[in-house]
């Protein structure tokens, strides 16, 4: 193992942005050029001194090299102190490690995208990659289901893209009340409702795992080869680089060979309890 | 100009459905208009009908005391509104209302309930369009219930 992927370096935060009450965007240094860069759906382990170590999701353009950007929800004693990092502050960087979205090899497809909660996060890099690259891809929708219209992270960011003719942007929530008028249900539900081309669709899932696999079954049912679908998976990663095993999902190491994994992969083991 | 028993034959709902049982139900069909924010139906009213969206928006939403209400879900184009009307005692379990403006097929509930009662196979029809999407909102529940995108406490 070299000592070097294990090692984190001090990086300074550049900038933290409130998305949601406790949803905290934080650009930072890039650190070492060697690091080499990062592609959409990579993580990097954030290390809080003295506390503790998180993986986190680039949610950044990851063509911007001299910096980084990473969406944090605060909920657990690291990601509480990492939200609360203020600009010039120190943190401990490692990575990139893992593996990402397929975006070479979706090239030509259409891709249908879809996102819950803050499985957006991981996704947004995703959204820059294509929209940069625009000409490369057919027709993009990207679905994002959340809790509630408060819930919803990146909201202006989703508005200019849906302003955009050649980008479709479907919301929708669990519940809301009665100003809200957009749609209301669950993210599964709207495959059926895209008239998509299944055979010529790639697609992109990040979320809460139920929700992939009700995701999964409806992108099934619309008639999306397993192999052409592919999930951002979410487990405790600890080194990063598939030694530990705290991450292990059956034969798969998710920080090492995921976090995003093509379905025919990790099929067996989405409905098992307790992985 | 189209008749009902077009619109109704063309609805998701009642597409494919023989020709014969298709003129059956028109008789029980006609085209109602909902501004938005009008009321389709309120919670524990009489489940008189059964509405097939045509174009449009209804939010179902249940009144919380001392809140607004809330929504919790959005039907549109080609959906059915209503499946109370099917079950005794007919009453509506939460109230309907059009987002935007709505057209739909307001099916009159006696009528379509008699037609199936008399008509087995037709009744059986009816049951396997309404069925899977009772199916799947149940579902869209679980889901909903289990507030997915809550936060979990990371093994941080």
């Amino acid at each position: 193992m070299s000592d070097d992927l294990m090692v984190p370096e001090p990086v300074r935060v550049l900038s933290r942005q409130q998305e949601l009450e406790t949803t905290w965007t934080l650009e930072l240094e890039a650190g070492q050029a060697s690091r080499g860069p990062c592609l959409p759906g990579q993580f990097n382990m954030l290390y809080v001194f003295g506390v503790g170590e998180v993986p986190i999701s680039v949610s950044g353009d990851t063509v911007q090299s001299e910096t980084l950007v990473h969406t944090v929800r605060a909920v657990g004693p690291v990601s509480r102190k990492l939200a609360a990092l203020k600009p010039m502050e120190i943190v401990g960087l490692r990575g990139p490690f893992g593996v990402g979205w397929p975006m070479t090899q979706s090239e030509g497809s259409d891709l249908l995208i879809v996102a819950g909660g803050l499985g957006l996060a991981p996704l947004r890099s995703a959204v820059y990659h294509v929209l940069r690259n625009r000409e490369k891809y057919g027709r993009i929708i990207l679905l994002y289901g959340t809790r509630s219209p408060n819930d919803i992270l990146y909201s202006p960011q989703l508005e200019e893209w849906n302003q955009r003719p050649d980008f479709e942007v479907h919301i929708t929530v669990d519940h809301a009340d009665s100003d809200w008028q957009g749609m209301i249900g669950v993210v599964p539900a709207l495959v059926p409702t895209l008239g998509f081309d299944p055979e010529d669709t790639v697609a992109m899932v990040c979320g809460p795992e139920i929700m992939m696999r009700f995701t999964v079954n409806a992108l099934r049912d619309a008639g999306v080869e397993d192999e052409a679908i592919f999930l951002s998976m979410e487990r405790n990663m600890k080194c990063a680089l598939g030694h530990c095993g705290h991450c292990q999902f059956g034969a798969t190491f998710v920080c090492k060979d995921g976090p995003v994994l093509p379905f025919d992969r990790v099929r067996g083991l989405l409905s098992l309890k307790e992985f | 100009m189209k008749d009902i028993a077009q619109i109704v034959g063309e609805h998701p709902f009642f597409q494919g459905l023989e020709s014969d049982f298709c003129n059956l139900v028109c008789g029980c069909a006609r085209n109602v208009r909902f501004n938005p924010g009008e009321y389709l139906f309120h919670e524990g009213g009489d489940a008189n009908h059964m509405f097939l969206i045509r174009y449009g928006q209804v939010a179902l939403e249940v009144a919380v005391p001392g809140k607004p209400a809330v929504s919790f879900q959005t039907l549109h184009d080609g959906d059915l509104v209503g499946v109370s009307w099917i079950l005794p005692p007919y009453h509506w379990a939460y109230d309907a209302r059009a987002i935007t403006l709505t057209r739909a097929i307001a099916m009159d509930a006696h009528c379509l309930r008699k037609k199936c009662d008399d008509d087995p196979v037709l009744g059986y029809e009816v049951l396997k369009r309404l069925l899977p999407i009772l199916t799947s909102r149940l579902h869209a529940t679980q889901m909903q219930i289990l507030d997915v995108y809550g936060a979990p406490e990371p093994p941080e």
